[in-house]
């Protein structure tokens, strides 16, 4: 029985618009949703449980709003869900130290996450907490295949290449050609009723800390043309204007 | 001052130009800037002593450096590296070694930093949306996004050691499935052409790639295109369920404009926008916009690119 962690994250929809008031992201407003990278982490998580039998855990760190996400994930198949009460800003290392002991505390053998994270981008928690572990890590996996020795299709240098992972190990999950399953009507039922497992936590310090964050520099407003006659002017100004070509 | 270590970023066997830009950065968070370069053979290490601002050379000697490996590389590289910031580029495969390095440390990491003011660094959030600026007290690991500092000019000499590196190797390649193509790839690229489903067919993306040729570029694509056509494979999607790019010079041919889109490439330096729809909002960051058809547009480019080049 292999205990499989996958790790969701809740973001504003990709969607949305981002708002600034004062020096920081207001986002009171915009629809929250799981980070879309951990949807393909859910899927291979369970596409691992289906092929070796086991358990898929997600675990989230957040407040009580942030448990939509868990239940999404419990719609489509997650046997327990985790949320690691934590409404505060944690910097990477703050992060991965709560989620490295939860998992070393669960007896966990594989954890899947996405490659990065919507809000943030960084891609850090995944590899972070690998070594955290001192497991073996793959970031932007496109493929998994767990009969027999454990492998995932991920980019090297010189092309994509199917990698033996010596477990424990964290994945973490591209795109790829994943299809994403959707929930039934059945699992939307379960996810509602399902007890979300809260766990307390000690919040380590942070040694980075936010300052402000503001909307990016409006760009100064481009120069427009009509007709493909005027593509060989742009390559005059991307030569003289630009100084590109 | 604080020491700083910038990681070389490596690529095809030879140092990346972006490593100077690297350097940079290092100058503008601390002094005595150290590179470490990790690799298989001690030679490539030559390019960068004589970059102005680099005080030590510190070869990472180790054939673990042949074929990426997380916690191999996180290993080796920690135990020939100071103390002190340490700078690497903000490709996919470093962020992802940035970030074991600072675990490895028990530090925190920043990535995609973008800007250095007093100490304080600033990176894209919410995929390019918003800009978010933080202080970090004592060291930490950080990635720095290409084409953005200036390359530190020649003009060094700096101290080169050799050491022999080794670390602890917890994967290994069992094949090679997917050459990677002789194009160059969108996260390499200093110019990119890219087509969205506005191309009409994937067959017309070979429009793109003369011009590609002509300038040295790589090609992409909109979600829509690849979603669309199983011809044009997701390794060329842009945007944020693809590649996160920051060319010199981006040119979007019939791609609206989708969020999803803009998240991936709208830090570009220069973009110029072909659609033959005025009101896409792809023109609304475009520095040059042309209102045509492809078919109309992109003969005129080509010929007028291969004049100049």
């Amino acid at each position: 029985m292999t205990k499989i962690a996958v790790l969701v994250k809740q973001v504003p929809d990709t969607n949305s618009k981002i708002v600034i008031s004062g020096d920081s992201v207001d986002l009171s407003s915009v629809k929250m949703v799981m980070s879309p990278y951990d949807e393909f982490a859910v899927e291979n998580a369970l596409r691992h449980k289906e092929s070796v039998g086991g358990t898929v855990t997600a675990i989230t760190v957040g407040g009580a709003g942030a448990e939509k996400v868990l239940k999404d994930a419990k719609a489509i198949g997650v046997d327990e869900i985790v949320r690691i009460d934590c409404d505060s800003y944690l910097d990477s290392n703050a992060l991965q130290s709560i989620l490295s002991s939860m998992i070393a505390e669960g007896g966990f053998e594989v954890v899947y996450c996405g490659k990065s994270a919507a809000d943030t981008g960084a891609g850090s928690t995944g590899p972070g907490i690998a070594e955290h572990l001192g497991w073996a890590s793959v970031s932007n996996i496109t493929d998994s295949n767990s009969e027999g020795n454990f492998t995932v299709v991920a980019p090297l240098n010189d092309g994509n290449a199917v990698i033996e992972v010596r477990l424990p190990a964290v994945i973490t999950c591209d795109k790829g050609n994943t299809k994403v399953r959707k929930p039934n009507v059945k699992g939307i039922m379960q996810a509602k009723r399902a007890q979300v497992d809260i766990r307390a936590c000690e919040v380590p310090t942070s040694s980075v800390s936010v300052v402000s964050q503001s909307l990016p520099p409006a760009k100064p407003e481009g120069k427009m043309y009509e007709g493909g006659q005027s593509a060989s002017e742009v390559a005059r100004l991307l030569r003289d204007e630009a100084n590109i070509i | 001052m604080t020491n700083t270590i910038v990681i070389a970023e490596l690529n095809k066997g030879s140092i990346h130009s972006t490593t100077k830009e690297l350097v940079s950065a290092a100058q503008m968070l601390g002094s005595s800037c150290t590179v470490v370069v990790p690799c298989t053979d001690s030679s490539v290490a030559d390019s960068i002593s004589s970059t102005s601002g680099v005080e030590k050379v510190i070869v990472a000697k180790s054939e673990i450096f042949a074929n990426y490996d997380a916690s191999g590389w996180a290993s080796a590289i920690d135990s020939v590296t100071p103390e002190g910031i340490i700078i690497a580029s903000a490709s996919p495969q470093s962020k992802d070694l940035a970030a074991r390095l600072a675990a490895r440390r028990k530090v925190s990491v920043v990535q995609d930093v973008v800007a250095i003011q007093d100490g304080k660094l600033t990176s894209p959030v919410y995929s390019g949306k918003a800009m978010q600026t933080v202080s970090m007290s004592g060291n930490a690991v950080i990635s720095v996004r290409q084409n953005v500092f200036d390359a530190s000019p020649d003009g060094g000499s700096a101290e080169v050691s050799v050491i022999d590196a080794s670390g602890n190797v917890a994967t290994a390649v069992r094949e090679l499935i997917a050459r990677a193509s002789a194009r160059l790839d969108v996260s390499e690229a200093n110019i990119i052409i890219s087509g969205g489903r506005g191309m009409g067919s994937p067959d017309n993306f070979s429009h793109l790639e003369q011009i590609a040729d002509t300038l040295g570029a790589a090609v992409g694509a909109s979600r829509a295109a690849v979603d669309t056509w199983d011809d044009i494979p997701h390794s060329m999607q842009v945007g944020q369920t693809g590649k996160t790019v920051n060319p010199n010079l981006y040119i979007a041919v019939g791609i609206s404009g989708a969020i999803q889109h803009l998240a991936g490439m709208r830090s570009s330096k220069y973009i110029v926008a072909i659609n033959k729809d005025p009101d896409a909002p792809i023109f609304q960051h475009a520095d040059y916009g042309i209102v045509a058809t492809w078919e109309e547009a992109l003969p005129v480019l080509q010929s007028s690119l291969s004049a100049m080049m």
